[in-house]
């Protein structure tokens, strides 16, 4: 990989994505290393998400790399007026890497075209956060043994979840039975439908999780917004449909595992929190190693 | 009594035309193919009858040979254009336009929160259908379709 940045999932290949993963094992087993000495890394985070930096961060400073940037538009030279363009121009003439978080679809893609330096996408608008899909598939592979032949029910906002497609899509790379459990109003869009299709992959789709979990080896929960629905009423009748409680994991396999991208509201009552099955907060974790990885495979360190 | 026979717009001797242009479109495909700057001599008619189009358009470039790549731009536009390539008064060749599997400028992108719509940003698309046009946006990844194209 020469300077190569990594913007989407499908910027790496399967041979790729199965290295990173491989390497981000080490990292977990050996999670300081000083790897990044004497490199600068720019975080810019135009729109503020703690997560993802403070993920970041940890990762570059376990590796012993120094951080430049900002974690808000407000504190940077956007509130002059500065384009886009600009910023990434002086910036990448200051670091070694730069990872972009930004409101507007499409401007990592776009800042990757002109820094002379790697660019991560740390999520832009709705469309791509490639980092959050890597550290899933890390977690799917560290709980499963595998990412082959698996069952994957996806549940809550499959319309506007772009990490539910993201994860789609990357899924698809493999054999996979996709089971989709969403509101009307919130049921995954038909392109990516129409994707798996294409592939001959089988997917389901359900209104409710009653009684159908027991065959999952994953279930991946996300948040049902209330601002997504353009009658409140609406989302008074199916906010609790959607809500995932211990006593539904019963029957379930013992190996399955319940993963989130986080934050939670009440999509996930808390009395699951300590049931084996719960992964959310190690897959949490697990985003550091993943991009110690994604950081050093961009950088051709290891 | 037979009508005389008499060509709408005048023959060239040496030159390109281009036929089949959707009246509506004919200023668009000028636009595209930049002969507004051109310094060659060009005529054109539209609002000509046309059994396919309705009505139709037709420009003739004089003294001036596209190459396909360039011709290929105006697909969005225009096409079921045919092209004649004329030496000395006779057709030596006839084209059709192709829909390109990239697209470079031309066309805008629907997304309103597209990088594209607010920076200085030309527009770059993969043709994903090339029956009824489909473009994907290479920056926010999402679809503009026929309905909602507008070209820039």
């Amino acid at each position: 990989m020469n300077n190569r940045s990594l913007v989407s999932i499908d910027d790496f290949s399967t041979e790729e994505i199965i290295s990173t993963l491989d390497l981000a094992e080490q990292f977990e087993k050996e999670p300081v290393q000083k790897l990044l000495e004497g490199k600068v890394i720019a975080t810019l985070f135009f729109e503020p998400s703690t997560r993802t930096r403070l993920s970041f961060e940890s990762a570059i400073n376990k590796l012993g790399g120094k951080i430049v940037g900002f974690s808000d538009a407000s504190s940077s030279s956007v509130t002059k007026g500065e384009s886009l363009h600009d910023t990434i121009r002086m910036v990448s003439s200051y670091s070694d890497l730069i990872v972009i978080r930004h409101p507007i679809e499409g401007s990592a893609r776009y800042a990757s075209e002109i820094a002379s330096v790697p660019v991560i996408n740390a999520g832009d608008g709705a469309n791509q956060h490639p980092t959050q899909t890597m550290l899933d598939l890390y977690s799917i592979r560290k709980t499963q043994g595998t990412l082959d032949n698996l069952n994957i029910f996806m549940v809550g906002d499959l319309k506007y979840g772009r990490t539910v497609h993201s994860l789609m899509m990357a899924m698809s790379r493999w054999n996979t039975v996709f089971n989709f459990i969403a509101p009307e109003e919130l049921k995954m869009p038909d392109e990516f439908k129409l994707y798996l299709d294409n592939l001959g992959l089988k997917y389901y789709e359900h209104s409710d999780f009653n009684n159908i979990i027991s065959k999952a080896d994953i279930i991946y929960m996300t948040r049902v917004q209330k601002e997504r629905f353009s009658d409140p009423i609406d989302y008074e009748k199916v906010k609790n449909i959607y809500v995932l409680r211990n006593s539904m994991l019963e029957d379930t396999k013992p190996t399955m595992r319940i993963l989130h991208p986080l934050p939670r509201v009440n999509e996930i009552s808390p009395d699951v929190d300590s049931n084996p099955k719960a992964y959310y907060f190690e897959q949490a974790l697990n985003g550091v190693f993943t991009r110690q990885a994604i950081i050093c495979k961009l950088l051709n360190i290891k | 009594m037979k009508e005389p026979k008499q060509l709408s717009v005048s023959a060239i001797q040496n030159g390109t035309v281009i036929d089949h242009i959707p009246a509506k479109n004919l200023f668009k495909v000028i636009h595209i193919l930049g002969l507004d700057k051109f310094d060659h001599q060009i005529t054109f008619g539209t609002n000509l009858e046309s059994k396919k189009l309705g009505k139709k358009a037709i420009i003739k470039i004089a003294d001036k040979y596209f190459e396909n790549a360039d011709i290929n731009r105006i697909a969005l536009v225009a096409p079921d254009a045919k092209l004649n390539i004329i030496k000395d008064y006779e057709v030596v060749e006839k084209k059709v336009v192709e829909v390109p599997d990239y697209i470079t400028g031309i066309a805008k992108c629907m997304n309103p929160k597209c990088i594209t719509n607010f920076e200085q940003v030309k527009t770059r698309f993969r043709v994903v259908s090339k029956k009824n046009v489909t473009l994907k946006c290479l920056y926010c990844e999402k679809i503009t379709d026929q309905e909602n194209m507008h070209i820039i």
